[in-house]
């Protein structure tokens, strides 16, 4: 037996530290090395920025051949203009549908699916919230929104369960699809949208198969792990009454992890519309539209008014979904109730369908963009010095110095540093990892602007995990703090993402910090709720232990939970670094630049297509350097590990 | 398991029926104005009229105008689809796009989408006169006379000195998607400057007034027509003189812009099918004042696009009668 | 027939990359500790063979890990066996194909699990009738089967609830009326009761029992808990690292541990309660009267004190109307005190039960 005891704090003992050196001795040695290598090599070995690369060139003629075969070419007629027109048609149809229904009707359909996933409450919910959706005036994008949301998750659930319950079934299969998935979920949804609109043009349908490609990942991944959770024992008792594989996966593995599936139904569907706003960039219809809009014309009341139509609708899918999810068997009295409900409200809606006006009643519509503009202007006009003087601090304090240290150190002097520090952290293999993807961006001639990307990343999550960080410990120290953060944590998760970028150009103008606050905004929520569920988590009795050993509160914190909630610290960590890299990249819209930019441009301009397309790539391979460097030890993606359980 | 069987046999035989052809982008039905499901508006008898939006307010005079025409005196519905200016031609091949209403010079795209692939035609100008270039506000000419030649740029690079310029002179673009060609120009005129990118109109009309309220240098790149003129003082900087045919590699242009005549693209389906809503827009036609009054509306004094419009068509009854089709 | 009901011939079980060029080879006689730190491959089951005769209620007992739990589950192959012969009721169960495998869990072998393997969204009726309805078995019918079997077990009137609303013993009861509604000629219980409180335990062993006299199938019983093998058992098979160290009934067990492993297990068994008097009784010393009262030799010790406590001769113990020996009180309460050796017990006994 070589299993070495588990402790928090080994015994120091008098031999062992005669030996070995101080811990703190090998991170300042290299440290110190790296410092020396950037004096004595500054400026030399530096990738400088060519829009005019070959690679570039190459890739425009590629996309120049797309388009001139598009109509010809067999891969297109016969493969991709299907898909292309499966996912119009169904967009159309869904869209057309929900026209059609009316807006009595779909209030009375969302009430009477509320009734059906979780009683009254959710009812509630749902007719308040899409009636709140109508009330700001936005009822007829948000419908389109809701079209193209729930074509998109139909797709991803169409292909996605499927595939997760094989992937749940069978070991190999789950190895192939778990790095694609991760690769899929780091992603800047920026970068999804060049080769979309290079494969299935701009439009609904190209924007239902962007979106369904980004909320497939949840499906997948949820499915798999309610399959595999299944209890051992009732598949087994199952298989040892002679049942066939398919009986089992119909009668006990499916029905068993209906429940969590319904939650991967949840998240797909939170991934989808987070992505959704953002396909308007690709001319999809709906609230992102209007977002987009507003974007251009600096307005940031006309900006939160379809941002919050879109938390509602958030909200409303979420509480159904979720109630669906914790749903318990009932019988066969509770079960007629509940249809009947659902029946009568919904007729209730379509009955009122023929009495009421097409469009939502004017009269009952509430205008909220002046009085929010007013407040911005008052922001605008009096804070001005002090954002002014903080964006200036971060800007020549942190981003100006840190950005010329990346630029101008040599390429294989920040290659050589990443791969030491993601060894140290992370070992070996994601070492490699991250250092691969590096050279890759190099490969791409897109160094400069990778460099002035991570300059932001690192910035941005520094003072994100910092602040995302504080919120969390205090959030699960006190209850009422907890209880009160909660909305608000909430409501920001299921902002559109780029709704934060408005308050950020209200307050501090166009610029990098601008983006730098929006992912600030963005990304705290996600690492706050995992720094306090990480500390939460830590097992009542360890606690009363502790404390009765005579631990101060302090003491409690940095000796016991701080270092019990690891894992959820570093994938809060993680979380944070792959949220901030997404949002500083959709900054590129407010004059973020670096790679953003290469990609906003490629969409943009024709001769920049290329260029837009490589900066999706190296964005996605930024993300998957960072993700390795920060994934740890927490063993979040150890399938391995778990079998022996 | 036989239905099942079945199924998928009925689903191979349909797609392999339907995969006769193959599918060509042309054939989507999107393209076709989408009358059916507008059918239960009753106004709309003349079907869908999609109008691309780019990103700046002088457009968006325009499409309203043009917009409230076609509903209301032609009974048509129009699809405003928002969208940046090439991705604005791309969606006439994928058949989003119908019109767009405002189109500055582009030769390469009319080379491509007009000459080659013939899915776009030109519907006549709009009667607006188009210019680009670089302006600073007017009390930095009357501090710095010699501003406004280009030579002289260097000199003052430090003025415009930013946090976001690198050490250099900062010279504010707008949205990325604009025309532009002002990266070429920084580094074909040797200025020390970087050029910065605002992301949107917007944030240029914001600089260029904080600009001359707080007196704060800057340079930046603007155009005309503009409701901006009439508000804040703006001065061009004289770049070297725009000569037929020195822009055309966009790599290597050392001079100025060329100056524009706006006009107007339809795409080929649209002028063959569009009927009265492509007589209309291919007669539409006004000034750079009529322009910016709507754009003023719509800017600054609170109105949405469709009431500004209203505002204009009420004034300017003889103007839009002249673009009715008879 | 006469055939065994079940007969297993050097059954092997190892997990691990590839299990089975391990047996043959010198490896598979290494501890499984060893065998793991040499070859990465875990030895659950092995080479066991034994048999379970028709109607026979057969004990497997060891601690956990002992492999006990994947040899009963190698009998149905849920888990497929590495090495051996396995036959049930004559028929070579390893060489059956799935649909045979299936027809044979179907009908023939049925399983009682300890986690209970209850389905939480089914009604108690419909997980009771579960393995009829795989079966193809029509709604009305089965439902029919299942209310009798739950009255059998004693679950009237908790057809249409679910199983979270029952106890533990209840959702025990309802496993164990799933595994008879097939009407199988094999029960197999994987540690039954070990999830549930003792007393509750008690009434379900009396249930078992009780079972097993009204419709007399054969089962094999696995457990960790010895009273209950010596309760249940009429033969017990000890596990220990995955092969069988003695195979024998309760009273060859206490009475003649095949080793230490064995004799440590029994040692708190209370002997008097399991062995007969033919355990401890001797040839009579020269001066001891034979006149006292005269018992069979397969009295449970027990059941003898009475006997002694009547008359203070030795009594006299007879095995097919012969004397086989006797047995004074000092003998007796010898054997009733705790804690004795067996070891010393079984030495001066005559006979010992290897089988």
């Amino acid at each position: 037996m070589v299993s070495a005891p588990v402790q928090v704090a080994p015994p120091v003992q008098a031999p062992a530290r005669v030996r070995r050196l101080p811990r703190w001795v090998a991170p300042v040695a290299g440290v110190v090395a790296v410092v020396a290598l950037y004096v004595a090599f500054r400026g030399k070995a530096v990738l400088p920025h060519d829009d005019d690369a070959t690679l570039f060139h190459w890739l425009n003629d590629a996309r120049d051949w797309v388009d001139e075969n598009r109509n010809s070419s067999p891969i297109f007629l016969y493969v991709v203009n299907y898909l292309r027109l499966g996912a119009a048609g169904v967009y159309e149809g869904l869209q057309a549908g929900l026209v059609a229904l009316g807006w009595p009707g779909l209030l009375g359909l969302a009430a009477g699916l509320g009734w059906l996933a979780g009683g009254w409450r959710i009812a509630l919910v749902s007719f308040a919230g899409f009636a709140g959706v109508g009330v700001l005036g936005f009822w007829e994008a948000s419908v389109e929104t809701l079209a193209l949301t729930l074509s998109a998750v139909l797709l991803s659930l169409l292909f996605g369960i499927p595939l997760g319950i094989w992937a749940g079934r069978s070991h190999r299969v789950r190895r192939i699809v778990t790095p694609v998935l991760d690769v899929m979920q780091i992603m800047p949804t920026f970068s999804y949208l060049s080769p979309m609109v290079l494969l299935f043009l701009i439009g609904p349908a190209s924007a239902t198969i962007a979106t369904m490609i980004y909320a497939m990942p949840p499906a997948i991944r949820i499915t798999a792990m309610a399959i595999q959770r299944v209890s051992g024992v009732a598949v087994e008792a199952s298989e040892s009454l002679g049942a066939t594989r398919w009986q089992t996966l119909g009668k006990v593995r499916l029905p068993l992890a209906l429940n969590t599936i319904t939650l991967g139904v949840n998240q797909t569907i939170a991934a989808a519309l987070s992505m959704v706003p953002l396909t308007a960039l690709i001319a999809a219809p709906g609230l992102g539209e209007d977002l987009l809009r507003a974007l251009a014309r600096v307005n940031v009341g006309a900006a939160l008014v379809p941002g919050v139509a879109i938390v509602l609708i958030a909200i409303v899918l979420d509480r159904m979904t979720r109630a669906a999810a914790q749903r318990r068997e009932s019988g066969t009295r509770a079960r007629a109730v509940r249809w009947g409900g659902f029946a009568v409200l919904t007729a209730a809606g379509l009955a009122l369908v023929p009495a009421m006006a097409q469009e939502f009643p004017e009269q009952w519509q509430v205008q909220i963009v002046r009085p929010i503009n007013d407040v911005v202007d008052w922001i605008e006009a009096h804070w001005y010095t002090f954002t002014g003087f903080l964006n200036d601090v971060v800007a020549y304090g942190l981003l100006n110095p840190l950005q010329d240290v990346l630029t101008s150190a040599p390429w294989w002097l920040v290659t050589a540093a990443v791969l030491v520090f993601a060894w140290r952290v992370s070992g070996l293999a994601a070492g490699l990892v991250a250092t691969v993807c590096l050279l890759c961006v190099a490969a791409l001639q897109l160094w400069e602007h990778a460099m002035e990307t991570l300059t932001l990343v690192l910035v941005a999550s520094v003072i994100t995990i910092a602040a995302g960080l504080a919120l969390g410990v205090a959030a699960a120290r006190s209850r009422w703090f907890a209880a009160g953060l909660r909305p608000v944590l909430d409501a920001a998760q299921t902002m559109p993402s780029f709704s934060y970028l408005l308050p950020a150009v209200a307050l501090f103008g166009n610029g990098r910090f601008t983006a730098i606050t929006a992912s600030f905004i963005y990304a705290v929520p996600v690492v706050a709720r995992l720094v306090e569920d990480g500390l939460r988590a830590v097992p009542g009795t360890v606690m009363e232990a502790a404390r009765s050993a005579g631990s101060t509160d302090r003491q409690l914190l940095w000796k016991v939970q701080l270092p019990m909630a690891r894992g959820s610290l570093l994938l809060a960590a993680n979380q944070g670094i792959v949220m901030t890299l997404a949002m500083v990249v959709i900054g590129a819209l407010v004059g973020a630049g670096a790679l953003g930019y290469d990609v906003v441009a490629g969409f943009a301009q024709q001769e920049d297509y290329g260029k837009g397309l490589a900066a999706g790539v190296a964005l996605v391979l930024l993300g998957v350097m960072l993700d390795r460097i920060t994934q740890g030890a927490n063993g979040r993606r150890s399938p391995h590990k778990k079998r022996n359980a | 398991m036989k239905k099942l069987r079945l199924i998928a046999g009925v689903l191979v035989l349909g797609l392999s029926a339907a995969a006769c052809g193959g599918a060509k982008v042309e054939d989507d039905s999107a393209a076709a104005p989408s009358a059916s499901a507008a059918g239960s508006a009753a106004a709309s008898a003349g079907g869908t009229v999609k109008i691309a939006i780019n990103g700046w307010v002088g457009y968006e005079a325009d499409a309203a105008v043009v917009s409230y025409l076609l509903e209301h005196e032609l009974g048509y519905k129009v699809e405003k689809v928002t969208l940046a200016e090439e991705p604005s031609w791309q969606g006439m091949e994928s058949g989003d796009v119908d019109v767009i209403l405002e189109n500055w010079g582009h030769p390469d795209l009319k080379k491509k989408y007009i000459e080659e692939k013939q899915i776009a035609v030109e519907a006549g100008s709009t009667g607006n006169k188009g210019v680009i270039g670089w302006y600073v506000p007017e009390w930095m000419v009357e501090k710095y006379p010699d501003i406004t030649d280009y030579k002289n740029l260097n000199k003052y690079a430090d003025l415009f000195k930013t946090s976001e310029s690198d050490g250099k002179g900062q010279m504010l673009d707008g949205d990325p998607s604009f025309v532009t060609n002002d990266e070429a120009l920084v580094k074909n005129l040797k200025l020390d400057y970087k050029v910065v990118y605002a992301g949107s109109e917007a944030a240029l009309i914001k600089a260029a007034k904080q600009a001359t309220d707080q007196k704060k240098p800057l340079l930046m790149y603007f155009y005309e027509p503009q409701w901006l003129f009439n508000q804040v003082k703006l001065v061009k900087v004289n770049l070297p003189a725009y000569t037929e045919g020195c822009d055309s590699d966009p790599k290597k242009v050392a001079c100025d812009y060329p100056p524009y005549d706006l006009d107007k693209i339809v795409s080929k389906k649209f002028a063959d099918t569009g009927g009265k809503a492509y007589e209309l827009i291919k007669a539409f036609q006004w000034t750079n004042d009529d322009q910016n009054a709507v754009a003023d509306d719509i800017t600054n004094n609170g109105m949405s696009a469709e009431d500004a419009a209203k505002k204009w068509v009420e004034a300017n009854t003889a103007k839009w009668q002249a673009w009715m089709p008879k | 027939m006469g055939t065994a009901a079940i007969e297993v011939r050097g059954l092997w079980k190892i997990f691990g990359p590839k299990a089975d060029r391990i047996i043959g080879s010198p490896d598979a006689d290494l501890e499984p500790a060893q065998l793991r730190a040499k070859t990465g491959c875990t030895a659950a089951v092995r080479d066991v063979s034994f048999e379970v005769r028709p109607g026979e209620v057969f004990v497997v007992m060891g601690l956990s890990g002992s492999g006990k739990s994947t040899l009963v589950r190698c009998l149905t192959r849920l888990i497929e066996p590495t090495a051996g012969e396995l036959r049930i009721d004559g028929q070579d169960v390893r060489a059956m194909s799935a649909k045979q495998l299936r027809e044979l869990r179907r009908h023939r072998v049925s399983m009682v699990f300890q986690h209970f393997g209850l389905l939480p969204h089914r009604k108690v009726v419909d997980n009771v009738g579960y393995g009829l309805e795989i079966q193809g078995v029509g709604r009305a019918e089965r439902h029919e089967k299942a209310r009798r079997i739950l009255s059998l077990v004693g679950l009237e009137g908790h057809e249409d609830s679910y199983p979270e609303q029952l106890s533990g013993g209840m959702q025990q009861r309802v496993g164990l009326a799933r595994a008879l509604a097939v009407d199988p000629e094999v029960l197999l219980f994987d540690e039954p009761f070990s999830a549930l409180d003792p007393l509750i335990r008690r009434d379900m062993q009396a249930e078992v029992i009780r079972l097993h006299r009204e419709v007399g199938k054969t089962m094999v019983f696995i457990t960790h808990d010895l009273s209950e093998a010596l309760k249940l058992g009429e033969r017990i098979a000890i596990m220990r690292a995955g092969a069988i160290v003695q195979v024998g009934t309760p009273e060859e067990l206490v009475g003649a541990p095949a080793d230490d492993y064995v004799a440590d297990f029994v040692r708190d068994v209370p002997r008097a309660q399991v062995l007969s008097l033919r355990w401890i009784s001797r040839d009579p010393e020269p001066d001891e009267p034979l006149d006292g009262p005269e018992l069979p030799a397969d009295t449970v010790i027990h059941d003898a004190v009475p006997a002694a406590m009547a008359s203070d001769r030795p009594i006299r113990v007879v095995a097919d109307g012969e004397l086989v020996g006797v047995v004074s009180r000092v003998d007796l309460l010898g054997a009733v005190r705790p804690g004795t050796g067996p070891v010393a017990v079984a030495a001066s006994a005559g006979a010992t039960g290897e089988a």
